[in-house]
Formats: structure tokens, C-alpha cells, sequence
């Protein structure tokens, strides 16, 4: 596609290309030109990490009606003759704009839409892809987990993005349900997804896109925004340990940068769990209770994090309740 | 005189009351609202009673602002005024649905000095917490805090649900060994010892979403929970649907040589719970 921005990396959207248009509908009316109307989602900011494999980066924020819930990393993966989507961000909003930016780069039909896991940052654009029809791919407890929140989901996402965004964002579930693991083509390109054990959440799935050696991690790796626990933190520590192994050129974080190195982009985060499962372990052999972990369990860790006063505590919460049990 | 003062005092009451309830309007924008649920629950529970809220010898430690509606972490401290008379504890959220969190019925085991019970609790909305200590003289003793939370009765109350199906029912007594932090008994004979009980239970508020059926999961709730010394009581427990999922009680007893703790719980449907902690243990 024509570049005419001239900036090396920018894709150009149809957004863009409607907007020079549209300085030339002011002297001349072109009743070809479709007709956008001021509800048209904008397509979202993509950079390609690999040939064919874009992502877009979400903010280091809570949800709010200025983000409209775009917090995490989105994927697109072209093949030859057809799209994948992995995550839609956290409203009907954000996943319009995901398919804006989709329909910017290729006319090939979307024919997967996968969720990395069930949190709401990741799934409530899902609604934004229904007239595609496409397969929605979770991992097989996401079904489970995810109906058991929607409700909550829904009234705390439409109190914190407000209606004007997130009206619309229904809760879709999913049609494939991964057990193990589950190969995609979409055309001389192989996806092979694997379903997690329970770490992150009980539910979460990884995609690697064999024609490039990318690794899409979602929430099992977080960079820069602090990591939240809704799962077992033995487990996502152990799940850290085994995934080392795996080979990849790239990975793709939930939230943090659009691409990362591999293995070593696990580090800050390996660290972070361990420290809080090592200091809740002591606290809990010394029987110092539940209220007083919460105050100084990883005290250190907390400034290495952006938004580490949302969810510092909440994961160190977590954290005991699971290792009380031990 | 007497006369004239037994004239006054009730103005005098009433204006330190007025002061009293003004101070306690501005701390806890809760209790500011009109509909302030606190009203009702008060005239059912203690009528026209008197209440107090002078702060010791009763202390009620939640935080300001929970990360987690589903687990917040309350401590209750009684001070030796009114530890070694106490007859009944009860923990109450304000704008809860069912704003009983339960009540405590202490036994002889429970012991002399200064008593500590923490357990964790769901807050369906921001509220105050607040505890009412009865002694055994009637007295009436109370201490709130407000805490900021959302969504606690609601949120779906295991992370692993495979997990906890599996492991639903496992109950646990244990002795911790912090004898130091309870050292100040004015019975020398006695020593205070701490002990916690925990139990696998997914403690369902009636508020949470069946995923297979898309109908709220029918309230099951631990409803009681003793705990003995020996053949002692060290308290009783009536409870709701208020408390967390793998209900978790930690408080302190009279201890007597290395007599075994044990405790049996029972759910709403009938379903029995035991435990006692291991004769080594002490």
C-alpha cells in the first residue's frame, strides 16, 4: 500500500486515507468516496513485528472512557488466505477499531478470533467481528470462567468506560475450545495454540505463529505494567520455568512493549512472583496473618511497577489465600 | 443538686451524642446517605440501647481501601476492659445484602486477657464495617471503619475451579506459635495461645453466576463453626453469606497444657466439616 505520510513503519489507514480525501471533497464533491459517519471507529495503531504479524499496543492505564478499555495487546496475523485476530481490547470500541486496522492492511476474511484468556481487557471487542463470522478461540476453561463473570464484567466495565464506548460490548463466547493444543491455517501460515495450565488465570492460551518463530504470551507476560494474579501464583511460577525452554525469535507481551526478546523478557516478572511468593511463604511459616502480608510483602518490588498501587495488593492477597494452603 | 444534674445530663448526653454522630457522619460518607441502612439494622438488633463508641476497649482494623472486594482482611482487638466479660461479638457490613457477617459466642476456653479475632470478609459495596461486643453485664461497646471496595458478593468465589472442586471440604486447626504477642494476662494462671481454623468451602453468596446453567448459584454458605478446647468452647459462630470463599477464622484462646484445639463447621445444606489439630502440635 501507497505510504504518502512518508514515515518509515506507519501503516496507513483507511482513516488516514478517507481524512486526504476528505480535503479534497472540500473543493470537489466525489460521490464515490463512502460516507463516513462520526461514529466510525478510527483504526487502531499498529507496527509490524514480524512479516505479516502486527500488533497494537494498549496503555499502561486502568480502563477508563478516555481509553474506551484499549489497555492490552492486540494481535493481526495475515496468511495467505486468511486473518486471525488474537484479543479485541476491553470494549466494542476498541474492537472496531481492530478491524478497521485489519481492513487497512488486507481484504482477506477474519476467520479466527482468539482470546488469549477470559479478562475483559481482551475480550469485550470480540462483539466488533460478528458480521465476519469467524471461529472464536479460547482455551477450553475460558467458557467456564468467563460466564461465570460476565455479569460483574459488564457492570464494572460499563461504570469504568461509561456507555458511550463500551455500549454494544456483549460478552461472546467461544465456538473452538483448545484442550491441549489446536494447529490454525490460515493459509501457509500454521498457528499452534496451546492451552495453559493454570497460572495467569485458569485459563490461558498461547499462539505461535510458525512462519516467524512469534510468540504470543498474552497475559503469562507482563513488561512495564505490574503483573495482576487471578490464577496460582505456584503455577505461573512453575508455567514461567517450563515455558523457558520453548524456542521463539519474539514474544508478544499482554502489556508492555509490541515485541520483546526471548527468554529474557520473562525476567522482571519471574522475579516479581518469586519475591512475593517467597516473602508470603515466610510470613505465613512465621503466622504473621493475612492483613500484615498485605502491608510490606514485596515492598520493593512495588516501585519497579507502573500501576503497582491497583494491583500490588490485591496480588499479594491473592497470593496467601492460594499458599496458606501449601 | 442532684436534682439539678439528673436535670441536665440528658441535654448533656444528647449534645455530646449530636457531636459524637456528626464526627462519625464526616468519617464515613456511607452513613451520610439518607437511606443509611445502619438505622434499620441498629433499631433490629439493639433497639433503643445504649452503644459505645468511645475507642478503647474495643478496635476494628480493615483496610481503607480493598484490593479485593471478594477477600478483605478485618482484625478485631478487645481490650482487657471488656475481654475477660465478653459474651457476644458481632460483625456487621452496613450495605451489604445480608449485612450480618456473623456472631461470636465466647466459652470458657476462650480465656483471660485481651482477645484477637481477624477472619475475611466480601463487601458488595463500599460501607463501613463495624463490630458491637456485648459483655455479660449488657454492656454494649461499638468500633467502624469504612472501607472503599466493589463487587465482593458478586465476583465468582474460586480463581482454579477445577482446583477447588477437587479439594472442597478440607478443613484445618492449627496452633501458631506467637505466645509474645499476647503476653499481658492479668490471670497468671492462664496463657494466651493463637490458633487458626481454615476450611475448603466455596462459601456461595447467592450472588454469583452458574456458568454451565447462566442462573445464580443457589446460596451454600458455612452457617456454624465451634471451636473447642478439650470439651471447652472456645467460641461459637453463626455466620452468612458475607464471609470470603475458604471461610478462615484466626483468634486467640485460654490455653490449658497442650489440650488439642478441634473444630466442626456446618454449611447451609446440611454438610458437616471437622478438624483438630495433631496431638504434637502445641
Amino acid at each position: 500500500m501507497a505510504n504518502p505520510g512518508g514515515t518509515s513503519g506507519k501503516i496507513v489507514t483507511r482513516k488516514d486515507f478517507l481524512k486526504l480525501s476528505g480535503a479534497a471533497a472540500a473543493a470537489t464533491w466525489l460521490p464515490w468516496l463512502p460516507i463516513v459517519s462520526p461514529t466510525q471507529a478510527a483504526a487502531l495503531n499498529i507496527s509490524e513485528v514480524a512479516p505479516g504479524l502486527f500488533v497494537h499496543k494498549g496503555h499502561h492505564a486502568l480502563i477508563s472512557p478516555e481509553n474506551a478499555g484499549d489497555i492490552s495487546n492486540l494481535s493481526i496475523i495475515v496468511g495467505k488466505d486468511a486473518v486471525a485476530v488474537v484479543d479485541t481490547g476491553g470494549s466494542i470500541t476498541v474492537g472496531r477499531g481492530l478491524r478497521e486496522a485489519v481492513k487497512a492492511i488486507t481484504d482477506k476474511p477474519i476467520r479466527y478470533v482468539i482470546n488469549t484468556h477470559m479478562h475483559p481487557d481482551h475480550v469485550f471487542g470480540n462483539a466488533a467481528f460478528e458480521a465476519d463470522k469467524p471461529a472464536y478461540v479460547a482455551h477450553h476453561k475460558m467458557a467456564r470462567g468467563l460466564s461465570a463473570r460476565a455479569d460483574s464484567y459488564i457492570k464494572s466495565n460499563t461504570r469504568m468506560i461509561g456507555e458511550a464506548a463500551f455500549s454494544g460490548s456483549t460478552v461472546v463466547m467461544p465456538t473452538e475450545h483448545v484442550k491441549d493444543r489446536l494447529d490454525i491455517n490460515l493459509g501457509e501460515r500454521v498457528l499452534t495454540l496451546a492451552a495453559r495450565p493454570t497460572a495467569h488465570t485458569d485459563n490461558d492460551l498461547t499462539i505461535l505463529d510458525q512462519a516467524t518463530g512469534t510468540l504470543i504470551l498474552g497475559d503469562l507476560l507482563f513488561s512495564g505494567h505490574i503483573p495482576t494474579l487471578d490464577g496460582s501464583i505456584a503455577g505461573w511460577i512453575k508455567l514461567i520455568e517450563a515455558m523457558r525452554g520453548e524456542s521463539a525469535n519474539r514474544v508478544v507481551p499482554g502489556h508492555g512493549p509490541a515485541s520483546m526478546s526471548w527468554p529474557d523478557a520473562l525476567v522482571p516478572l519471574d522475579r516479581y512472583l518469586r519475591r512475593i511468593a517467597d516473602d508470603v511463604r515466610s510470613m505465613i511459616k512465621a503466622g504473621n496473618p493475612i492483613g500484615e502480608a498485605i502491608k510490606t510483602a514485596g515492598a520493593d518490588e512495588r516501585t519497579q511497577w507502573l500501576l503497582a498501587d491497583e494491583f500490588h495488593v490485591r496480588n499479594v492477597t491473592a497470593a496467601y489465600a492460594e499458599l496458606e494452603w501449601e | 443538686m442532684q436534682r439539678t444534674l439528673t436535670h441536665i445530663a440528658p441535654h448533656l448526653f444528647a449534645a455530646v451524642a449530636l457531636l459524637a454522630l456528626s464526627f462519625v457522619f464526616q468519617m464515613t460518607p456511607a452513613s451520610a446517605a439518607t437511606d443509611d441502612p445502619w438505622v434499620s439494622i441498629r433499631k433490629e438488633f439493639y433497639g433503643d440501647r445504649q452503644i459505645s463508641e468511645t475507642k478503647p476497649p474495643l478496635i476494628i482494623d480493615a483496610p481503607d481501601k480493598a484490593e479485593d472486594a471478594a477477600l478483605v482482611p478485618v482484625s478485631i482487638y478487645l481490650l482487657p476492659e471488656i475481654a475477660d466479660n465478653i459474651k457476644t461479638l458481632r460483625v456487621f457490613i452496613d450495605n451489604n445484602p445480608m449485612p450480618m457477617v456473623g456472631t461470636f459466642t465466647f466459652g470458657k476456653a476462650a480465656g483471660f486477657g485481651p482477645k484477637t479475632i481477624s477472619t475475611r470478609v466480601r463487601f458488595d459495596t463500599l460501607s463501613n464495617i463495624r463490630t458491637i461486643a456485648e459483655t455479660n453485664d449488657g454492656k454494649l461497646y461499638m468500633a467502624t471503619h469504612f472501607v472503599q471496595a466493589a463487587g465482593g458478593c458478586s465476583s465468582p468465589a474460586i480463581k482454579d475451579a477445577q482446583e477447588a472442586l477437587d479439594s472442597a471440604g478440607q478443613m484445618q486447626v492449627k496452633k501458631l506459635n506467637n505466645p509474645h504477642k499476647f503476653a499481658s494476662s492479668k490471670n497468671a494462671s492462664s496463657v494466651t495461645g493463637e490458633a487458626m481454623v481454615m476450611l475448603r468451602h466455596p462459601n456461595y453468596s447467592g450472588m454469583q453466576m452458574d456458568p454451565a446453567s447462566g442462573q445464580f448459584i443457589p446460596a451454600k454458605f458455612v452457617r456454624t463453626l465451634d471451636v473447642m478446647r478439650g470439651g471447652e468452647l472456645v467460641f461459637h459462630l453463626e455466620a452468612g453469606i458475607s464471609m470470603s470463599s475458604n471461610p478462615n477464622v484466626r483468634f486467640t484462646y485460654g490455653t490449658n497444657g497442650d489440650e488439642a484445639l478441634s473444630a466442626v463447621a456446618s454449611d447451609s445444606d446440611g454438610a458437616v466439616f471437622k478438624a483438630s489439630t495433631p496431638p504434637d502440635n502445641s
